[in-house]
């Protein structure tokens, strides 16, 4: 199945965010071989030269490091993983937060709303 | 990276009427290529003239610093608009023909993709649905090994699930020194294959740039873009 990506936003963009949470959702884990570009980017429906892309982002980034003859890694550093789960929960919190703002809700309200449902209390 | 297609003020024109206008253009080696453009904007005479089937009324035309012609036609795989085979024959009797006729064809990846996609090499190609037949075509064309791929509306008039499976095709055979030129005016359905995109309207070059600076700097998809650029 091709990956569902938004079209409005660079692709190559797309393709490290979903390999990130991949990488903290533990569905790859540290040291894990990555597939190959070719095959990747056939699962995904993407251009390989995309694919590329995204792959030499991840290195830049260290969360990927390749070996010359074979293939692609996670990284081993399991401490790096654990700051990008940190940093990936901080975004999207902070998207949270600024969507319940936009409702009018004050920070009180909103960590009040949030233990409520999460107890699964109606309101 | 080298240059595959080179083109300098290039022109073509019907009698009165300019079709192509004076473009320059280069078709570097190792890309997927959307030429993109509505009805009528020169992308099949372009295309023509690429093969060698029209004769460009001025300018230059080269393909690897050569001039079109039998030579450029070995490195040029190139998938028609209309069918040029011939309906009573089967599919194994094609592929044969292919491998007589281009030496740079494979068919034993003909008759993978063939079995991937549950296609009987014994049915003749008039038996099949629309559909079915693209297919069977652009697995002609993918099969050889080309500098150069250039599928002139490879998606139009199948469904989309077997849109998916042609993208899959294109992109499973897809050697990364090779170039593949689409042209079609489907763009959502395969901007995320293509890394560059052409613009082409009034047989001129309206826009080249990649797929991903154009989500980037504009925040707009492809198709997007295009219905501003060409909103009627």
């Amino acid at each position: 199945m091709a990956w569902n990506l938004d079209s409005d936003r660079p692709i190559f963009l797309q393709i490290v965010e979903r390999i990130q949470t991949d990488i903290v959702s533990g569905r790859y884990h540290a040291g894990d071989k990555l597939p190959s570009v070719r095959e990747l980017a056939a699962e995904a429906a993407v251009n390989p030269n995309t694919m590329q892309k995204a792959f030499t982002e991840l290195e830049r980034m260290g969360l990927v490091y390749s070996k010359r003859t074979s293939g692609r890694f996670i990284t081993e550093d399991s401490h790096m993983i654990e700051q990008l789960k940190t940093s990936l929960a901080t975004e999207k919190i902070q998207e949270f937060i600024r969507l319940m703002q936009q409702l009018g809700f004050e920070n009180e309200e909103i960590l009040a709303l949030m233990q409520q449902t999460m107890k699964g209390e109606k309101l | 990276m080298s240059t595959l297609v080179e083109c300098k003020n290039l022109t073509k024109k019907y009698g009165s009427r300019t079709a192509i206008d004076n473009i320059d253009l280069a078709i570097e080696s190792g890309h997927i290529i959307g030429l993109l453009g509505p009805n009528g904007s020169g992308k099949t005479t372009l295309i023509k003239m690429m093969n060698g089937l029209l004769t460009p009324t001025s300018g230059s035309l080269y393909m690897k610093q050569n001039p079109i012609g039998p030579t450029s036609k070995k490195h040029i795989s190139y998938l028609p608009d209309h069918t040029y085979l011939n309906m009573n024959q089967r599919v194994r009797d094609i592929v044969s023909y292919f491998a007589d006729f281009y030496e740079d064809f494979e068919p034993k990846r003909a008759y993978d993709m063939l079995e991937k996609l549950s296609i009987n090499p014994d049915d003749r190609l008039r038996t099949m649905s629309k559909g079915t037949k693209e297919k069977v075509q652009l697995i002609l064309v993918m099969s050889r090994r080309a500098d150069l791929y250039i599928l002139d509306e490879p998606i139009a008039g199948v469904d989309p699930a077997a849109r998916d499976f042609i993208l899959n095709i294109i992109l499973s055979n897809y050697d990364p020194e090779a170039s593949i030129l689409i042209s079609t005016h489907l763009i959502a359905d395969i901007e995320n294959i293509l890394d560059e995109v052409i613009f082409i309207q009034n047989g001129q070059i309206r826009l080249t740039a990649s797929v991903d600076d154009i989500r980037g700097n504009q925040g707009k998809s492809v198709d997007t873009l295009f219905r501003e650029v060409f909103r009627c």
